[in-house]
């Protein structure tokens, strides 16, 4: 049984060519072999093993498919033999995916990806990232200028179990204790892995709502940045400032820069549906799909990094100093890579 | 599947797509129906919902519970089992689907199944990025309706304003020409049936002793192509009382003596002549869609 499982199915032998007695049958039968031989190459295409292709039947390839096409449209304007144009447009179909299917594997496109396409598709939506940084910087004023109006509002803005004892009018010894690490590593892989997971939803979330013309995203981006300007008043109002944005930069710099690239890959979606220029509204959201796509898929990157930052290197680090420079190296380290890498390879690997 | 029989099915030519192919070729594709990509996505996500439990009774049999993961202290062993399950849970929300997507059949196993599987729109390469905003998309179309509904949906007017804006999204597909759904408007996808077919026998082949039957003019110009298809359906699925019954109809209709014993070998005969007729009637640009046409 097992071996009758791995065997290579027979191809069964082709009747007398002569013996049908209808036209349009010989027409089959005479190049019913290549069609076959076109399907077998399909199957291992689609399975995705290669090596069982020969050299031959792989340089056969664009011929046998040109081939069958050409007799699909033939057999459609002389056979009336329905299971033979059914099974000739499901191959030619077959086929014509193998053909121009995905040229690479998941890990070409990584590669690609990682040296250059990512960092082209984030330069090429730099007006949207402008928007949704001073979209963010907005966000974290109103925070601030909110909670420093009144308290109250710090409430509203930063959910209880974010909050963590961090509240306007607590001492200063009691928030100068959340900012302290734990000292050795048991437990962090875990907060690591919960903070990337839940992070990265949150951006998925903020991208896919750009759909709607980007306001959702907008909304989404204002909301979290006011929190984080609540929290900011609270640390400077208690003379912390300093020690808060230290703390905040050893993960903030990668996971803010990830929520912006997030909300602007939003923005760029919506805001080329809501303004296609010359080009139809379905094709200008493809292209900027694709696009926001590749930004998306470098969030989620940043995201997984940011987590790892948040769950050990804040946790076991507690020098505001050296935390800080953690921040700035990372904020230092994407920005010479979204400036520069790609550069060189010019549009390889950006979006189509 | 092809046009006569397209032709005779609105629901199915509606879905009809010519595409071009780089190399100037019109192929024609058929747009999945609605219908079979819920199935697809129903199917999916029982999967992954039953890779889940399966892992989570792995777990179970492993002696690992959820009263050991809530202590202060978390033992390493336990940790790692907690970084693989908000991995896995991780993937199966958002890995799942790219993953096999992107891979060369261009389907989930659920699509798979139904035979359907994601093409680029306009004839072009189907690439990974794409796929991938395709599947980002998918949250707020799946996964965040889901949720949704399952904690207990709309109440109060931020509960109903949420739904309604969800329901744009889950009904997004029936508002347009292409069934697409939010996903495949931003990445430039569709939904396409792509089954396998068999190629069967052709029919022509059986030797018989000429001139056992010999059908004129008048016999052959009362059916056209529809028909002759049915009587092709009849003679590959080989179900002899079918075959009487459409041995007796055709007599009746040219008005010949119903056989005995032969059932078969007549209407071998006659799809035989019938074809030969209307394939001769198309190579001069003159085609008979059924018994009606004139």
């Amino acid at each position: 049984m097992a071996l009758a499982l791995f065997k290579k199915s027979e191809i069964a032998p082709l009747p007398d060519i002569e013996a049908a007695s209808l036209r349009s049958d010989r027409f089959r039968l005479e190049r019913e072999a290549d069609w076959r031989r076109l399907e077998a190459i399909v199957i291992s295409l689609e399975t995705n093993r290669l090596r069982r292709i020969s050299d031959e039947d792989l340089l056969a390839l664009p011929v046998l498919y040109r081939q069958a096409a050409s007799s699909l449209a033939v057999a459609r304007e002389t056979s009336l033999d329905a299971a033979t144009l059914a099974y000739l447009e499901a191959l030619v179909r077959r086929a014509w995916f193998q053909v121009y299917g995905p040229r690479t594997s998941l890990f070409g496109w990584l590669r690609l990806f990682l040296g250059g396409g990512w960092s082209i598709a984030v330069r090429s939506i730099w007006l949207e990232i402008a928007i949704a940084l001073a979209v963010m910087v907005a966000g974290t004023a109103a925070g601030w200028v909110l909670v420093s109006q009144e308290p109250e509002w710090y409430y509203a803005l930063v959910p209880g179990e974010m909050a963590g004892g961090r509240e306007p009018g607590a001492d200063r010894a009691a928030l100068a204790e959340t900012l302290k690490g734990t000292g050795d590593s048991e437990g962090l892989t875990a907060f690591a892995t919960f903070l990337f997971s839940n992070n990265s939803a949150v951006s998925i979330l903020a991208f896919a709502l750009g759909f709607a013309f980007g306001i959702p995203t907008l909304l989404l981006l204002v909301y979290n940045m006011a929190s984080l300007g609540a929290m900011l008043w609270v640390f400077f109002k208690a003379g912390l400032g300093w020690e808060f944005v230290a703390w905040l930069s050893v993960h903030g710099t990668t996971e803010f820069g990830a929520i912006l690239l997030a909300g602007a890959a939003g923005l760029h979606v919506g805001r080329s549906m809501a303004f296609p220029g010359d080009r139809s509204v379905m094709s200008a959201a493809a292209d900027s799909g694709r696009r926001a796509a590749q930004v998306m898929a470098g969030v989620v990157f940043m995201l997984a990094i940011a987590g790892l930052l948040e769950g050990f290197a804040r946790q076991l680090v507690e020098q505001p100093g050296a935390r800080g420079a953690i921040g700035s190296v990372m904020l230092l380290l994407w920005l010479t890579y979204f400036t520069f890498a790609g550069r060189r390879t010019g549009r390889l690997g950006a979006a189509s | 599947m092809n046009a006569v029989t397209a032709a005779r099915n609105p629901s199915e030519a509606k879905r009809r797509r010519e595409l071009v192919t780089p190399e100037g070729l019109s192929l024609p594709l058929t747009l999945a129906s609605k219908g079979a990509r819920a199935g697809a996505l129903m199917l999916d996500l029982a999967l992954i919902f039953l890779g889940l439990v399966v892992f989570s009774l792995i777990l179970a049999a492993l002696g690992i519970g959820i009263s050991q993961v809530e202590g202060e202290q978390v033992a390493p062993g336990i940790e790692v089992v907690l970084v693989l399950v908000i991995l896995l849970l991780f993937l199966a929300r958002y890995g799942y689907f790219l993953w096999f997507e992107i891979g060369p059949r261009g389907a989930t196993p659920g699509k798979r199944a139904l035979g359907i599987r994601v093409a680029a729109r306009g004839g072009g390469r189907l690439t990974a990025e794409a796929v991938i905003a395709r599947n980002l998309m998918r949250d707020v179309e799946v996964f965040v309706p889901l949720v949704f509904l399952l904690s207990g949906g709309a109440s109060g007017v931020a509960g109903i304003a949420a739904g309604v804006w969800l329901a744009i999204f889950v009904l997004f597909p029936f508002f347009n020409r292409d069934a697409l759904r939010a996903g495949d408007l931003i990445a430039g996808t569709w939904v396409v049936e792509a089954e396998r077919r068999k190629l069967p026998q052709a029919l022509s082949l059986t030797p018989r002793t000429p001139g056992t039957y010999r059908f004129g003019e008048a016999e052959l110009s009362v059916y056209g192509e529809h028909e002759l298809q049915v009587l092709e359906g009849v003679l590959r699925h080989d179900n002899a009382e079918a075959q009487r019954k459409v041995v007796e109809a055709i007599c009746r209709k040219i008005g010949w003596e119903p056989g005995h014993g032969d059932d078969r070998q007549f209407l071998e005969a006659f799809y035989e002549a019938l074809r030969a007729r209307l394939e001769s009637g198309m190579r001069f640009g003159k085609r008979k869609k059924d018994k009606f046409d004139r």
